[in-house]
């Protein structure tokens, strides 16, 4: 029972995922971000036309609901899962804090 | 046209048919045929429950008054479930193994069973909540009176107070028959969820029927309506980015908090899997929902006079273009909407009441009462039902109280502050260990106390709870503690002014409370538990078994669980634990397990007292929290070392295993040694007594049948002497008891010498290479010849060819001098070849004379001389081959 080892580097497809992973972690920051850019538009009149805000903030919805449908039909979560976590040692008194991922 | 009587005959039609949906799910997952029930679609759907009449009506009138602002309230719960892969697919994993029955029993269980924080937790949630299903009821009421309005029959001012009343008590109906049908929350609600599903598919196609038939049935197509939007006065972005940012976190945080959203999100979730459809098709759900909202509001603004209310517009604007069917559907919209909400909520908050408020208060009242027989589900049961009935009142009693209009539709997002009150200690609690209970307590106490003073109290309106002195110059003209201007900060949006301060002081308690105070072992194991959630597959025991009594346990079970339920489980365990019967040993395996089971009917904190009670409250200590720790260690080591040993073992067994069977040939062959030998020795000395006999009692024997029987006598005799002799040199030789004398030789020497010894018959021909022969050996010369004689001598015996040749090989290899035999005759057979250096045997039935021994002997004696002999096969003929090591070989000079 020898001590389970991390694995440094990934083959091709692996590493693909486990970004892939990150992409779906970090897609809400993305989104934040975009739905944030009206905060620098000119308001009132003279500013953003309302239609134009109707465009860019559905426009940034459906894509972003499009990006989480492609990622999440991917299974991504079981890459989390296993990524830097060592097998469960129940109770040892290091498991629980290498368990924390991020 | 638009009478209120039909209004009402679809209405009562569509309850009637959502009681059925709800009948017929119930039904089909009781047979087991639910497999559609649980499907990810469903789950979507049933987490629209987001989506309340606030919602559905309110947004439009949000939008109409501040323009874009209703979207953040769809944003920050598109966002949570885009990012569903941070919090809340922790949160369905933690609620499935925990089983979590409330946002109150989360935070509870994670901060060690703690009963206070559940209490403190729901007491929040129903304050909360309370308004908000207030609000659900003044749509309903609102709406009908609209169609009212329209309705020429009708007096405007119907009994509003009476219409919410029934809706009330409709509702409160409905939840009771499918919301506590059974005990365990942890078992889906099929029946109200399946609704929900219904009603959000309901409201879903409502609006977006009133929107598309404004864009396209009054705007007259996309482009128009775009630039009737434009043209409107909503026809510019305007935000107050203050609100932008705060009301998508809040609806964000409201999202993860809502005791009715983590019903659905979490406590009805069937299958983790679920969460990767929601994740895109709820925010699908929410876009959808919003889409059409700014132009059903432009239309509105432009359609209807001025004053008119624009909450109602989803409603009004179809009325006022004669579309009573549309307006039919949007008010069934708007109904699902306040239903759906007010069914959940009140499930979620009567599981709270119950479980945290009603049942530790029973439990207290009957004294340690655990462990007397009788079913308490129906006090548990009866607990619910009435929290139910009870929170429906207390909406109720809001509504009437706060008479319904504008105060009441701005409660939705101090509501939502409230209860985001949660997510610090929420989030704390499952992404840091060292939370800890003092710091959610503190954190909660100081952004609800902010939350009461800034938001909550001010709702009301000046003068109403706060004076409206106290609102402008703050309490006893304190300037500091304004409740619109803390510190003196003025200018700030009422509301994004509390949401801050409040979450700031929450957050800012939790954490400096959580990092200066030290957590109970309790407490850290359920975060180490919930934090790693990912990565434990087995939880850490909380109890140390041995002091609870089965009997106690199963008594107690049977109350909580029912009869049926609670012995299946005890059997189950007593199986696994290889007992027979219903009562398996209280190991504190089975503790854990039967509290788990138990929490998922009276929640965590009530589990862990009632087990505690029977257990003798000797809940986890310190010392035994680090026993866990050091016992999986002291296991760990223990089992590596078992492993060890078990390895160690099995490979003595094997050499035991293959000693034994060595003893057994062994035994098999000294047998046949002795039967062998004394057929040896018998056959000479049968002849021998023969031959005496005769030459005894027989007369006159002829000079030459005397010479002749003597001769044969002599032989025989001689026979038996060299059979005894190699017995005795075998026997010699097998003991070690040999003495060698080593002395340097010429091999040709010593094959010289047993060619001459072996007398070489006219019939077999040798072959000899004399410049290979060359070599000097140092080895006991004497004995070296006697194998070569051997093999000579059976070659001479054996071959069978018309012309006999035997070829001697001599030749140095790998350190080892080689001697090969070969002859040209048939050889040995293949299956014969391990046989002929054993004793006595003998190949074919050859009557070549000899016992047999001959081989063997030459077996013992290469071993002595630290050399082997082996059969050679392939040669075309029998060959030996004898090797000698080259130590004592040298090159003739």
């Amino acid at each position: 029972m020898g001590k389970p080892q991390r694995t440094l580097f990934l083959e091709r497809h692996t590493y693909r995922r486990r970004r892939l992973a990150d992409l779906a972690r970090l897609l809400p920051v993305i989104g934040l971000v975009l739905l944030m850019v009206p905060l620098l538009w000119n308001e009132g009149p003279g500013g953003v036309a309302t239609s134009r805000a109707i465009l860019w903030i559905f426009g940034v919805w459906v894509l972003l609901v499009a990006l989480s449908a492609w990622l999440s039909s991917l299974k991504l979560e079981t890459e989390l899962d296993g990524q830097g976590t060592p097998r469960p040692m129940a109770g040892g008194p290091g498991a629980a804090g290498r368990g924390r991922r991020r | 046209m638009a009478s209120l009587n039909l209004l009402i005959g679809v209405c009562l039609c569509y309850v009637a048919v959502l009681f059925l949906v709800a009948f017929g799910a119930e039904r089909a997952a009781l047979r087991g045929r639910g497999h559609w029930l649980r499907s990810p679609v469903v789950y979507t759907l049933s987490l629209s429950i987001y989506c309340t009449a606030w919602t559905f009506y309110g947004a439009v009138g949000y939008a109409a008054r501040s323009g874009f602002e209703y979207v953040t309230i769809y944003i920050g719960p598109s966002l949570v479930m885009i990012g569903w892969l941070w919090a809340v697919r922790k949160m369905v994993r933690i609620g499935r193994t925990q089983r979590i029955t409330s946002v109150a029993d989360l935070i509870s269980s994670r901060y060690g069973k703690s009963n206070l924080l559940a209490v403190f937790v729901t007491v929040l949630a129903v304050i909360g909540t309370t308004p908000y299903i207030a609000l659900q009821l003044q749509s309903v009421v609102e709406s009908f009176s609209s169609f009212a309005l329209a309705d020429p029959d009708v007096s405007p001012n119907g009994d509003s107070a009476l219409t919410a009343l029934w809706v009330a008590a409709g509702l409160a109906f409905f939840t009771v028959l499918f919301g506590t049908r059974n005990l365990d929350a942890n078992e889906r609600h099929h029946g109200v969820v399946m609704a929900i599903a219904v009603e959000a598919v309901v409201k879903l196609v409502a609006l977006v029927a009133v929107g598309v038939f404004v864009v396209w049935g009054i705007g007259g197509g996309l482009s128009e309506t775009m630039a009737r939007i434009d043209a409107s006065r909503l026809g510019h972005w305007q935000m107050a980015s203050g609100r932008w940012a705060g009301l998508i976190f809040l609806a964000a945080a409201a999202f993860l908090c809502l005791p009715r959203m983590f019903q659905v999100l979490v406590v009805e979730n069937d299958d983790e899997s679920h969460l990767r459809t929601a994740a895109w098709a709820f925010p699908a759900y929410l876009m959808l929902m919003s889409l059409f909202v700014v132009p059903i509001a432009v239309t509105g603004l432009d359609l209807l006079p001025d004053g008119s209310n624009p909450d109602l517009f989803v409603l009004t604007v179809p009325l006022a273009a004669g579309q009573e069917g549309l307006a039919m559907l949007s008010f069934l919209g708007g109904f699902s909407s306040a239903t759906s909400m007010v069914i959940v909520a009140s499930i979620a908050l009567s599981t709270m009441v119950s479980n945290h408020v009603v049942m530790p208060i029973w439990l207290r009242a009957t004294g340690g009462g655990a462990a007397i027989s009788g079913d308490v589900r129906h006090v548990v049961l009866l607990a619910r039902r009435l929290s139910i009935v009870g929170v429906l009142v207390l909406g109720y009693l809001y509504y009437r109280v706060s008479g319904g209009g504008e105060a009441l539709a701005a409660i939705g997002l101090i509501s939502f502050s409230g209860v985001a009150q949660f997510l610090p200690a929420l989030l704390g609690g499952i992404f840091w260990r060292g939370a800890t209970r003092l710091g959610a307590v503190a954190g909660l106490a100081a952004g609800s106390g902010l939350w009461f003073w800034c938001l909550f109290l001010p709702s009301f309106g000046p003068d109403v709870i706060i004076p409206g002195g106290v609102l402008a110059d703050g309490p006893f003209g304190l300037d500091l503690l304004r409740p619109h201007a803390l510190f003196g900060i003025t200018g700030l949006d009422p509301l994004i002014h509390g949401v801050f301060w409040s979450m700031v002081f929450n957050t800012g308690a939790f954490v400096l409370v959580s990092v200066f105070s030290f957590p109970s072992p309790m407490e850290r194991l359920q975060g180490a538990q919930f934090v790693n959630i990912f990565a434990h597959s087995e939880a850490p025991q909380g109890w140390q078994g041995g002091a609870a009594q089965s009997e106690d346990l199963m008594i107690m079970a049977q109350r909580i669980l029912g009869a049926a339920d609670a012995q299946a489980l005890f059997q189950d365990e007593a199986r696994r634990q290889g007992l027979p019967g219903y009562l398996p040993e209280p190991t504190a395996e089975f503790l854990q397990r039967l509290e788990r089971e138990l929490s998922g009917s009276v929640g965590a904190a009530t589990a862990h007292a009632m087990v505690g009670q029977i257990v003798g409250g000797a809940s986890v200590s310190v010392e035994e929290l680090m026993a866990v720790a050091d016992e999986t260690a002291q296991i760990m080591e223990y089992s590596s070392q078992l492993e060890a040993k078990s390895e160690e073992l099995s490979r003595t067994a094997r050499q035991l295993r293959a000693a034994n069977e060595k003893l057994t040939q062994i035994s098999v062959q000294k047998d046949a040694f002795l039967s062998q030998i004394s057929h040896e020795l018998r056959t000479p000395m049968t002849s021998i007594r023969a031959f005496s006999e005769i030459l005894r009692d027989t007369e006159g024997l002829s000079l030459g049948e005397r010479g002749k029987y003597a001769s044969i006598i002599l032989d025989e005799a001689m026979r038996l002497t060299r059979l005894l002799d190699d017995l005795l040199d075998l026997s010699v030789l097998e003991n070690g008891q040999v003495n060698l004398n080593f002395r340097e030789a010429t091999l040709a020497d010593v094959i010289d010498h047993a060619v001459r010894t072996a007398g070489q018959g006219a019939r077999l021909e040798i072959r000899r290479d004399p410049v290979a022969e060359a070599l000097t050996v140092e080895t006991d010369v004497d004995r070296l010849a006697q194998v070569f004689i051997n093999l000579i001598a059976n070659a001479q015996k054996y071959c069978d060819a018309p012309r006999p040749v035997l070829t001697i090989s001599v030749s140095r290899r790998a350190g080892q001098v080689t001697v090969d035999f070969a002859d040209n005759g048939s050889g040995v057979e293949t299956d014969m070849q391990g046989m002929i250096f054993e004793k006595f045997s003998r190949i074919g039935h050859h009557q070549a004379g000899g016992a047999g021994l001959g081989l063997a002997i030459c077996r013992e004696v290469m071993a002595r001389l630290g050399g082997s002999i082996a059969y050679l096969p392939g040669q075309g003929g029998a060959a030996f081959r004898v090797t000698l090591p080259e130590g004592r070989a040298m090159a003739a000079q």
